[in-house]
């Protein structure tokens, strides 16, 4: 008796154990695809249609993910783990499946002039500390930027060398000294970029763009003109050339102390100017420019939907031709009802000034 | 902007590290997905573009304006988004009487669109309707595709390198065990593609791996394929390029046979086997006494010889 319960007992156990194994094997046909750097598995068998069609769909397809997942569970528990701060954790491999990048592979910088130079000659970078001891601070203090080591700028004391003009303002100088060493660092740095990604760049003068505007044409055929020996003074007009004005600075600010008497004049110029029943723009020029612009607008429309609407287009050229005409009662009227419009929209150079009574 | 990018210096440290962080790489970053709704979204697709992008979070940016764009016909506004916020997967929402709630899934490379898939949703189960505990965001996802349709149809192929892009995560060199709760099981059948979404518990088995059961949780749909817009071959290939510093060494001189023996070479220089070391046998050494010896007796042997001739 004792004999068949041992037998009974060892049975038992067995058949425990092979159902414990048997609930985490799956029986699949086709084996799956793992990519376990990806936590990915691809199962390559056809489904059960006709299982899927008797059975409820969400209870078919979740005892199939279930499978699955269990066969991918699997195979990730059989690779290796490792303890990490109380944490099981297991190590995954590369990923398997290829996948398109975000970017394009990333191209070498292309190397700037010192560096061509420095290879050719062999030199090497030395490294430097960051820090250099300053005896007039007595502190360490970085070598180059903010607050830095032995900062020449900030001394207040210049001896003027016996060699310099005595009124020349040494530190002033020093300042634009500095500031031209920055702009040439950073005409540099431009050069070897524009090497670097192939563009030409002209030694002197302006670099040429797509379209180019009237006035930096005009620009670059002043710079082209006075790049001879004699600084261009011999070198003749074209007919009908006109001299660019605006040439170098935008704006001009009057000095704080300046012409006492030209400023006072001017004050009160503007007074006049604010006082007189003359309006400050020239209100034919303005309606015209608007009518002109209403005219390529509504060009553009046309062009952009042929057809019925083209003929409207040929009733403002009409409009327009007549607003020439006729400078005065009529031009004026449709002027003063447009007048609002014709300020705010059009393009209008001169300053704004707010009329007066009219 | 590439111009623009070595003209104008970054003036900052930070702006610097956030320049560097978009520059290609030979090590890329997680791809950025953007959840675009379209003109016309409906409360069905909005509701959609939501759970994903909870499922995508971090690495997700919701757009929450409508844009009035066709990804078929006008991709540059597209592309102007994914280069103003650095992302290359996006998935647009739209809805009309032709397509009813759409959903088309993209990725670009080199901010230029590279494939589209146009999936419609047939059924929509959305996370709010199914209550129960979820787990947090940003969980790596266990993937899992069902279906010879994967494998046969071209498309199938592209779509299921698509939507591993999508929902895959960052790649990580080692997983909590524990942690791994998170499973999309989409299975290709009967032409349709049913996307569900499962929280995994890990039940106690008789040995190491646990034994799993699922529990229906997340977003689920039943999409249908529609458009398509894939790139050329070509593109595909330059896409799928890796760079060359990131392939494994091969170790030379060292190999392995079937039973995991490791085996080596080395490679010597001729030797003159004259020369050898060999074992030194004490008996066969040469002494000089020996030597006179042996002429003495080779003399008496010869005269032996004569004396018998003779």
């Amino acid at each position: 008796m004792a004999a068949c319960s041992i037998e009974d007992v060892l049975a038992k156990a067995e058949r425990e154990e092979a159902e414990k194994l048997k609930s985490i094997s799956v029986h699949k046909e086709l084996e799956l695809e793992f990519d376990p750097g990806n936590l990915f598995a691809f199962d390559k068998n056809p489904p059960n249609t006709r299982e899927f069609r008797k059975q409820n769909k969400d209870e078919f397809l979740r005892s199939l993910a279930r499978d699955n997942t269990q066969l991918l569970i699997n195979e990730l528990w059989k690779l290796p783990t490792e303890r990490v701060e109380e944490v099981i954790v297991a190590k995954l491999p590369e990923p398997t499946t290829r996948l398109p990048r975000e970017k394009p592979v990333p191209k070498p910088r292309p190397s700037t002039k010192w560096e061509e130079f420095a290879k050719l000659k062999g030199i090497q970078k030395k490294k430097k500390t960051n820090l250099v001891w300053d005896d007039v601070h007595k502190e360490w203090k970085r070598r180059w930027g903010y607050k830095r080591a032995n900062d020449d700028t900030k001394e207040w004391l210049i001896e003027v060398p016996e060699t310099a003009d005595p009124n020349e303002d040494q530190f002033s100088k020093r300042n634009k000294a500095k500031k031209e060493r920055v702009a040439k660092n950073e005409l540099n740095r431009l050069r070897n970029i524009a090497r670097g990604q192939k563009i030409k760049v002209p030694g002197v003068g302006l670099a040429p763009t797509d379209q180019q505007s009237k006035t930096e044409l005009g620009k670059a055929i002043h710079v082209a003109k006075h790049s001879t020996a004699s600084v261009g003074k011999f070198q003749g007009n074209l007919p009908k050339e006109k001299v660019p004005k605006n040439m170098g600075k935008k704006r001009k600010f009057e000095p704080l102390i300046g012409d006492f008497s030209a400023e006072k004049r001017k004050q009160l110029d503007l007074l006049n100017i604010m006082d007189s029943k003359k309006p400050r723009i020239d209100i034919t020029k303005a309606v015209n420019k608007q009518m002109r612009e209403e005219d390529r607008q509504s060009g553009f429309q046309k062009r952009k939907s042929p057809g019925k609407k083209g003929r409207k287009g040929n009733f403002s050229g009409k409009g327009k031709a007549k607003g020439k005409g006729k400078k005065g009662g009529p031009a004026g009227g449709s002027g003063g009802g447009r007048n609002k419009g014709g300020p705010g929209g059009g393009n209008n150079r001169k300053p704004r000034m707010k009329q007066g009574k009219r | 902007m590439t111009q623009l990018d070595g003209v104008v210096k970054p003036k900052t440290k930070r702006s610097k590290r956030f320049l560097q962080g978009r520059e290609p790489k030979l090590n890329e970053n997680i791809k950025n997905a953007m959840l675009i709704k379209g003109g016309n979204a409906n409360q069905t697709v909005t509701q959609a573009l939501k759970d994903i992008y909870s499922l995508k979070k971090p690495n997700a940016v919701m757009y929450k304006k409508k844009n009035i764009t066709r990804p078929f016909e006008d991709q540059t506004s597209l592309e102007f988004f994914s280069k103003k916020s650095d992302c290359s997967l996006f998935l647009f929402g739209s809805h009309n009487k032709k397509r009813p709630n759409n959903l088309v899934f993209g990725r670009m490379f080199d901010f230029h669109v590279l494939d589209m898939i146009e999936l419609g949703i047939e059924k929509f189960v959305s996370l709010k309707d199914i209550k129960n505990s979820k787990f947090p965001e940003g969980t790596k996802p266990l993937l899992i595709f069902a279906g010879d349709a994967f494998e046969t149809d071209n498309e199938h192929k592209k779509l299921k390198s698509l939507l591993i892009d999508f929902f895959r995560g960052p790649t990580v060199p080692c997983v909590r065990l524990a942690g791994l709760e998170h499973v999309l099981h989409i299975t290709a059948l009967e032409g349709k593609i049913y996307f569900r979404s499962y929280k995994a518990l890990l039940k106690k088995s008789g040995c190491r791996t646990p034994r799993i059961e699922l529990e229906d949780m997340g977003p689920s749909f039943d999409f249908t394929m529609r458009r398509t817009h894939l790139a050329s071959d070509d593109l595909y290939k330059t896409a799928h390029r890796q760079p060359k510093a990131l392939k494994p060494k091969k170790k030379k001189n060292v190999s392995h046979d079937v039973f995991g023996t490791k085996y080596g070479r080395l490679h010597m220089q001729k030797q003159d086997l004259a020369k050898l070391q060999t074992r030194k046998m004490k008996g066969l050494k040469k002494r000089k006494g020996e030597k006179a010896e042996g002429e003495g007796e080779e003399a008496e042997a010869t005269t032996a010889k004569k004396a018998k001739t003779q």
